[in-house]
């Protein structure tokens, strides 16, 4: 049963008629972030499902390998359900995933949820760490490109900016190894930790930085961290350039508005123009850019983690892919896609944060 | 203004800067463990570590190290079949059974001793199991129903095997050699088994064996890491450690390799290799290995199936030209279906470049006379493109127009096995060490109808239909007299060089790069005969 409340004024003013349920804002939000979610899942999981399912990539053969025979072929086609029609293979799989169980991988002949909660990890390290360079060198870049328009130092940024969307990060990553590991032995290699510190650390978040602090293994924890910074960088390359032309682009924007002019004509320091007036404007146009770098960083490190040897989920939904491993790059494309629908909700946040218009 | 402006907005580079010095200050740890083995390679196609399911690379390799087989190859001569898990083996007068006796004093990792029944479960197991390489066993007519009675422990320390078909022992004992020979520890796989699966489900990532590893860890796309078995028959190996470290890049293998922080890079190219000439440090050793290269013509096609065409095609490929370019170094011209230097192989170069003769038996064929291009089928990944652009040229000096199609094997292999392909460069190796392995590969083909479906065989895929050969492999198969079986094998491969729809090209040569302390390492013919337990450092 529903039931109605009434507003102390009887239900006149700003609040709903009495005859309407008043819902609560963050119910509201709740609910719509589970709905989006709930969409955001069934979308997913449904075109990754028939695309998975269309493309020419045998996964039985994929189980069985090439010389199978018809026989052993056919027990696994069975029982994999591939006999059955799509749309029935479809609701079967997601009835499974509904009850917490996202199948076997092929690849690792583990749960796909047990190989989420190893490669996942692996990124969520990599790809903070990277947009956090990004964020902290991008954005006084692109301000300071912009405040110099035309400048040499405007010039760089721009060089800088172009560099980073364009040189391949496969070459980028193998001239960073043969420099800084090579050559100048200032870091060292790909993985994420030297092998004869593997199984030392107890896995209980997956984050070796995290898990190793948390034991006191500072070793381990130095080690990790040495391991992080080459293909942090290398990934931060592009979020650098991607957030320093951003930042260039809104600030120009804003540097052109006239309530610039009226701060400087006011008498303001240079820098409270720049920063406290017409930076403060570009912070929403921003935080999107910076979310969105964020979630591409999830999914796209694929080149960095072949490179470094870095076991993230990019290279695991990308193996999958090519081994056929549809539980695998479903599952892996679902909690990309989650990450991205939480990410775009933070980023909402932050905007009611940032913005006094946006808490309206 | 504008000078105080600029230095705010430098502050954060500089602390950036300073941020990833102070991070990296000291962390670079140079080289491997004295005792432990650190391999550079691409693990990505290990998919399962059961050995009655195996037939991965790299799982192959792994459970080579960690499993002792019934029978055995092993490092000191791999041109010897030796009792492995079996000391020795008698044949009966019928040569229908083999008894094996089992060495004493064995015991598996767990600590439990070897015995009879382990290996009768062990190769009754891959029956039950039913699995792809179960094949190799199933020939021996073996099926779930009566191989509890035609393998059994007949005694503490005896196994009786008795062959169900017209196949001779000496091909049992080599096929005792491969993989599904492995012998698992039965008490502990049963106590790990649910539902009936024999410990399938629990064998994908865990070991139950009495060979010189354990396996101690297996992550998918990072490392596999074995552990040394103390109690080993030929005693305790000298690494400790073995560890398959998964760097997918060849560059970075390299890299690593030349720091010291992997002791071999197994993946790489031949560029790296030439570019690791001067380096004191690294050692480059050549492997020969059983690895075929072949081109396979279906014989469904109306011009592809004639036989002069196909002569052409055996005529017109440039042997030398592609092994003395691209695939200088790691691929020698062989021109049989059993690969050069095993028992029973048949060398020599029987076809050379000859454009002119070519072209007749081309023309004789009707090639050249317009019609869809002919479509040639290959892997992605080098050296397969290279190959197909080669004959894709000679081809096209015939008048026959031709298009490349690239594929990744899980997306080719369906095509081909679907007999829908029309020309395909692709890749052999032996099952086990035997010839039987590849001639019922190639030559084999009892029934050619579509909808028998022997997709398992060349022969059969490519539609080569010669009731001649296929008697001739099985003659060859259950032959006893040594001398005999040879000649069989020899004159079987002359007839399939020269009538079937396959021109054999290349056999493959590992390149392997090492530091120069790392001794001991034995690389066989087939993917499945590495051993790691001879190496020091």
């Amino acid at each position: 049963m529903v039931t109605t409340k009434t507003t102390k004024n009887g239900g006149t003013g700003e609040n709903p008629s009495p005859s309407s349920p008043t819902i609560p804002p963050v119910v509201k939000k709740l609910a719509n972030f589970f709905f989006t979610v709930t969409l955001t899942f069934i979308g997913l999981t449904a075109i990754t499902f028939i695309i998975g399912r269309v493309m020419p990539a045998d996964p039985v053969l994929a189980i069985v390998g090439d010389r199978a025979s018809q026989e052993t072929y056919d027990l696994v086609y069975h029982k994999l359900g591939l006999d059955k029609p799509l749309i029935q293979q479809y609701l079967l799989y997601l009835w499974q995933i509904l009850q917490g169980d996202l199948g076997k991988s092929i690849m690792t002949s583990r749960d796909v949820l047990d190989d989420l909660i190893r490669f996942f990890p692996a990124t969520l390290e990599l790809a903070p760490i990277a947009t956090i360079i990004g964020l902290f060198l991008g954005v006084p870049m692109g301000v300071l490109a912009a405040v110099n328009q035309g400048r040499w130092i405007d010039h760089v940024v721009r060089i800088v900016g172009l560099f980073g969307y364009s040189v391949p990060i496969f070459w980028l990553g193998l001239m960073a190894l043969l420099v800084f590991y090579a050559r100048l032995e200032w870091l060292p290699g790909p993985g994420r930790i030297e092998v004869f510190y593997d199984g030392i650390v107890e896995h209980r978040t997956g984050i070796i930085l995290i898990d190793s602090a948390m034991q006191g293994e500072w070793d381990i924890f130095r080690n990790a961290a040495a391991h992080l910074v080459l293909p942090s960088a290398v990934l931060a390359t592009y979020a650098l350039a991607y957030i320093a032309r951003m930042t260039r682009s809104f600030m120009l924007d804003q540097l052109n508005q006239e309530f610039v002019l009226t701060a400087r004509v006011k008498g303001l320091s240079e820098l409270s123009v720049i920063w406290r007036h017409a930076f403060k404007n570009v912070l929403v146009q921003l935080i999107t850019i910076i979310g969105l770098t964020y979630a591409s960083l999830l999914e796209g490190s694929v080149l960095t983690e072949t490179i470094f040897a870095w076991p993230g989920i990019g290279q695991y939904i990308t193996q999958s892919l090519f081994n056929a491993d549809m539980n695998a790059v479903i599952g892996g494309t679902v909690v990309v896609g989650i990450g991205f629908v939480g990410i775009n909700m933070l980023s909402d946040m932050l905007y009611r944060f940032v913005d006094p218009r946006a808490r309206v | 203004m504008k000078q105080q402006t600029r230095s705010f907005a430098i502050r954060p580079l500089l602390a950036g800067v300073a941020t990833v010095a102070m991070i990296a200050a000291g962390s670079a740890i140079a080289g491997t463990p004295k005792d432990m083995l650190v391999h550079a390679k691409d693990i990505s196609d290990t998919i399962t570590l059961d050995p009655a399911e195996v037939f991965e690379f790299t799982g192959g390799e792994v459970v080579a190290n960690v499993y002792d087989r019934v029978m055995m190859f092993e490092p000191e001569d791999l041109s010897k079949l030796v009792g492995g898990v079996a000391e020795s083996f008698s044949v009966s007068d019928d040569g229908k059974t083999v008894t094996l006796k089992i060495r004493a004093g064995q015991k598996f990792h767990s600590g439990n001793p070897v015995t009879a029944n382990d290996v009768a479960y062990s190769l009754q197991r891959v029956i039950k199991l039913k699995k792809t390489p179960s094949f190799i066993f199933t020939q021996f007519g073996w099926d779930k129903d009566n191989v509890d009675g035609l393998i059994k422990a007949t005694g503490p320390d005896t196994v009786a095997v008795t062959i169900n078909s017209a196949f001779s022992p000496g091909l049992l004992l080599n096929a005792l050699s491969a993989g599904v020979g492995s012998v698992v520890d039965m008490q502990t796989v049963e106590a790990n088994a649910k539902d009936g699966d024999m410990g399938y489900a629990w064998m994908k990532n865990h070991s139950a064996a009495s060979g010189a590893y354990s396996v101690k860890t297996w992550k998918a796309n990072e490392l596999i890491m074995m552990e040394a078995h103390q109690a080993y028959r030929h005693g305790t190996p000298k690494m400790k450690r073995v560890v398959l470290r998964h760097v997918a890049e060849p560059s970075a293998q390299r890299l690593l390799l030349e720091k010291g922080d992997v002791d071999l890079a197994r993946d790489l190219t031949p560029d790296q290799i030439k570019g690791l000439a001067g380096n004191k440090d690294i050692v480059v050793d050549d492997y020969p290995k059983a690895a075929l290269i072949y081109l396979a013509a279906n014989g469904t096609h109306p011009l592809l199936g004639k036989p002069d065409m196909l002569n052409a095609l055996r005529y017109m490929v440039d042997y030398k030209g592609m092994e003395s370019s691209f695939l200088a170094g790691q691929y020698k011209v062989h021109q049989s279906f059993w690969p050069s230097g095993l028992w029973g192989s048949l060398d020599g170069q029987a076809y050379k470049t000859d454009m002119a003769k070519a072209k007749m038996l081309a023309e004789q064929a009707g090639a050249g006379k317009g019609g869809d291009p002919i479509v040639i089928d290959t892997l992605t990944n080098p050296p397969y493109p290279d190959i197909a652009q080669s004959i894709q040229q000679s081809l096209s000096e015939l008048g026959v127009k031709s298009e490349i199609i690239l594929s990744e094997g899980k997306t080719l292999w369906p095509k081909y096995r679907a007999r829908k392909h029309q020309l395909i460069v692709a890749q052999w190796s032996p099952d086990y060490v035997d010839p039987h392995s590849n001639a019922d590969a190639f030559a084999h083909n009892p029934d050619n109808r579509l909808e028998a479906k022997l997709t398992g065989k060349p022969a059969w895929r490519t539609a080569y239909d010669d009731k001649e050969v296929t008697a001739m492999t099985e003659a060859a198969a259950a032959e006893l007299d040594l001398v005999k079986r040879k000649q069989m094998y020899l004159d079987l491969q002359k007839k399939v060089q020269s009538s079937s729809n396959f021109v054999m090209m290349f056999q493959n040569k590992e390149q392997l790069a090492r530091r120069a302390n790392v001794k001991g390492y034995v690389s066989g013919a087939n993917f499945d005969l590495v051993f790691y337990r001879n190496v020091t450092k």
